[in-house]
C-alpha cells in the first residue's frame, strides 16, 4: 500500500500538470453536472411550493346550520386525501378580500361573499384526478352550493410538471454521460502516460493487482478532490446567483456527500477500465 | 547441449501465427539446458524477439508448446506468468529505463513492485550495480549515462531478482563497438556465474568467435542448431 501511494505521488510530481488537468475535468465535469442538479432541484421545489397552492373551495348555502358545517368539516378532514380543511365564514370572506383586493375594499359588502370550506390535499395526492374525486365527494353535502378548484389551472400545472420531470430525467442522463466520458478520457490519458512503466512492471513480473493498485488509488483520488471541487464551485455559483439574481436552494448534505462519492466512483472505475485495458496490452 | 544436462527451456513444434498474416514462427522445435548461452541469429523478421516473447509468454504459441521451468504456455495463468517472469531476466535493445528514476531507482523498481522485503532492497541494488560496473554512477539519471551504460543498468536490473535465464533481445543493436564488447563480455560472465543467456544478435563475428550455441532462423523456420552441426563459414 505504501509503495502504491508513493507511486502515486511520483507519477503527481513527474506530470503535475496532467494531474491537475485530471483533476480539474472531474471537477468541471461534475460542476456541470451539478449546476443542471441545482437548476432542476429548484425548479422542482418551485414546483412543490405552487402545488402546495392547489386547494378545492366548497361554498355553502347561505343560512346552513352551524352545526351540519362543523360536522362536515369533521368528515371532510377524515377523507384519507385531505391535509386539512378550513371553515371561512362571510365576515372571514370580506376580511380577506379586503387585504387581497384593497383597490376595490369599498366595493365589498358581507352579504355579497358566500361561507366557504377550503379543502387542501396531501402531498402527492394534488393530481387532477384526485382532485376532481374529492370534489365531487364534497359536491355530495346538501348544502354544498357549488365546488371550485381552478381545473383547467390544476391541468396545466400537472402537464407542465410532468414535462419538467421529462426534461431533468434525459438532460440529467445526458450531462451524467457527458461527465463520465470527459472524466473516463482524462483518466485514459493519465494512464497512457504511464504505458511504459506498466510495461515495465509486467516485464518484472508485478502481478496485474500490484499494477492496478497505484492507478485505482490515483483515480480515486482525483475524483474525490474533483468532487470536492465541484461542491464548492456549486456553493459559490449558487451564492452569486442568490446575491445578484434569484434566491436558490442548495443541495442538502446528503446529496452532496453523494455528488462526492459519484465523482470518487467515476475516477475509480475510469482508472480500472483504463489499467485493465493497458494491461491486455503488455 | 548434453543430454544429461537440465532443461529450463523447451519449444515443442512451436507454431505462431500473427494475425497480420506475416512473420511468425513455423513449427519450431529446440530446448537449452541450464546455464547455457545460446545465440538466436537470423534477418530482421525471422522470428528471434517472437521467440523470446513466447519465452516470457507475453506472446502464447498457435500450436505446440512452451515450456519455462516447467510452466507450460497450454495452461499458464496471468498470475503464474508474473511470477514466472521474476526468476527471467529480460533485456531489450532499446533499454527500456524509467527516465525520470535514478540508475538505483531503476533496479530498485524490479524488487519493490514484485513485493519484495523493503530492508534488503538497497544491499541488492548495490550489489548489482556494482556487478555491471555502476557502482560510481548509482545515482546517475539514465539520460546522464552513455548508451553502454544504459544497457548495464537494464542488465542490473534483468539480473537482480537472480534470473536462472536471461533473454536478451538484440542487447547490442543501439551501440558502438566498444560498448557492444563490453556489454557482451558482462553477459559472459553472468553466464560463467550460472545463469543461462539467449541472445538474439545481428553481430555472426560475435556468433563465430564466441563459440557458443547459435540457433538460425530464416522467415519463422530454424533452419540451423550449431549443437547439431559446426556453424557453417557464411559472409557477416
Amino acid at each position: 500500500m505504501s509503495l502504491a501511494l508513493r507511486e502515486v505521488w511520483t507519477a503527481f510530481r513527474r506530470a503535475p500538470g496532467l494531474g491537475v488537468l485530471s483533476v480539474f475535468t472531474v471537477a468541471f465535469s461534475l460542476f456541470a453536472f451539478g449546476l443542471f442538479g441545482l437548476v432542476a432541484y429548484n425548479t422542482r421545489l418551485a414546483l412543490e411550493r405552487l402545488e402546495e397552492r392547489v386547494e378545492i373551495r366548497a361554498y355553502v348555502t347561505e343560512g346552513t346550520e352551524a352545526d351540519a358545517v362543523a360536522a362536515a368539516v369533521g368528515d371532510i378532514r377524515a377523507f384519507p386525501e385531505v391535509a386539512n380543511v378550513t371553515y371561512v365564514s362571510p365576515e372571514d370572506a370580506l376580511k380577506r378580500a379586503r387585504v387581497e383586493m384593497a383597490e376595490f375594499k369599498d366595493v365589498f359588502e358581507p352579504e355579497f361573499l358566500p361561507a366557504s370550506m377550503e379543502v387542501r390535499l396531501k402531498p402527492g395526492m394534488r393530481d387532477p384526478e384526485q382532485v376532481k374525486a374529492v370534489s365531487k365527494r364534497l359536491n355530495g353535502y346538501p348544502f354544498v352550493d357549488d365546488v371550485r378548484y381552478g381545473e383547467e389551472w390544476v391541468q396545466k400545472f400537472y402537464s407542465v410538471r410532468r414535462a419538467a420531470t421529462a426534461a431533468g430525467i434525459i438532460l440529467g442522463i445526458a450531462f451524467a454521460f457527458a461527465a463520465m466520458i470527459i472524466i473516463g478520457s482524462t483518466i485514459r490519458t493519465s494512464v497512457l502516460a504511464r504505458s511504459r512503466e506498466i510495461g515495465i512492471m509486467r516485464l518484472v513480473g508485478a502481478t496485474d493487482g500490484f499494477i492496478r493498485a497505484p492507478f485505482l488509488i490515483d483515480g480515486l483520488l482525483k475524483g474525490l478532490i474533483g468532487g470536492v471541487m465541484a461542491v464548492v464551485l456549486m456553493w459559490v455559483t449558487r451564492a452569486a446567483l442568490t446575491a445578484t439574481v434569484l434566491a436558490f436552494q442548495f443541495f442538502p448534505t446528503p446529496v452532496l456527500l453523494l455528488g462526492i462519492v459519484i465523482g470518487a466512483v467515476i475516477g475509480f472505475l475510469g482508472s480500472a477500465v483504463s489499467v485493465g485495458r493497458q494491461l491486455k496490452r503488455v | 547441449m548434453s543430454s544429461s544436462a537440465q532443461t529450463i527451456l523447451k519449444f515443442t513444434t512451436v507454431t505462431k501465427a500473427w494475425a497480420r498474416g506475416s512473420g511468425g514462427l513455423q513449427k519450431v522445435s529446440f530446448s537449452v539446458a541450464k546455464g547455457e548461452f545460446v545465440f538466436l541469429t537470423g534477418p530482421s523478421g525471422a522470428g528471434k524477439s517472437t521467440i523470446l516473447k513466447l519465452c516470457y509468454m507475453d506472446e502464447l504459441p498457435s500450436a505446440g508448446e512452451v515450456r519455462v521451468s516447467g510452466l507450460s504456455s497450454m495452461n499458464a495463468k496471468r498470475v503464474e506468468v508474473s511470477r514466472l517472469r521474476r526468476k527471467l531476466g529480460i533485456v531489450f535493445q532499446d533499454f527500456r529505463l524509467l527516465e525520470d528514476r535514478t540508475a538505483w531507482a531503476n533496479v530498485a523498481f524490479a524488487l519493490e513492485v514484485t513485493g519484495t522485503n523493503q530492508k534488503s532492497i538497497p544491499a541488492r541494488v548495490q550489489k548489482v550495480l556494482e556487478r555491471v560496473g555502476l557502482g560510481p554512477k548509482m545515482q546517475a539519471m539514465p539520460t546522464e549515462l552513455s548508451g553502454g551504460e544504459q544497457q548495464r543498468v537494464a542488465i542490473a536490473r534483468a539480473l537482480v531478482n537472480d534470473p536462472f535465464v536471461l533473454l536478451a533481445d538484440e542487447p547490442t543493436g543501439n551501440l558502438d563497438d566498444r560498448a557492444s564488447r563490453a556489454v557482451f563480455q558482462l553477459l559472459r560472465d553472468i553466464n560463467t556465474s550460472g545463469t543461462a543467456v539467449m541472445m538474439a544478435t545481428h553481430d555472426l563475428d560475435l556468433v563465430r568467435n564466441s563459440g557458443f550455441r547459435s540457433l538460425e532462423l530464416n522467415k519463422g523456420a530454424l533452419v540451423y542448431d550449431s549443437a547439431d552441426a559446426p556453424l557453417p563459414e557464411r559472409e557477416s
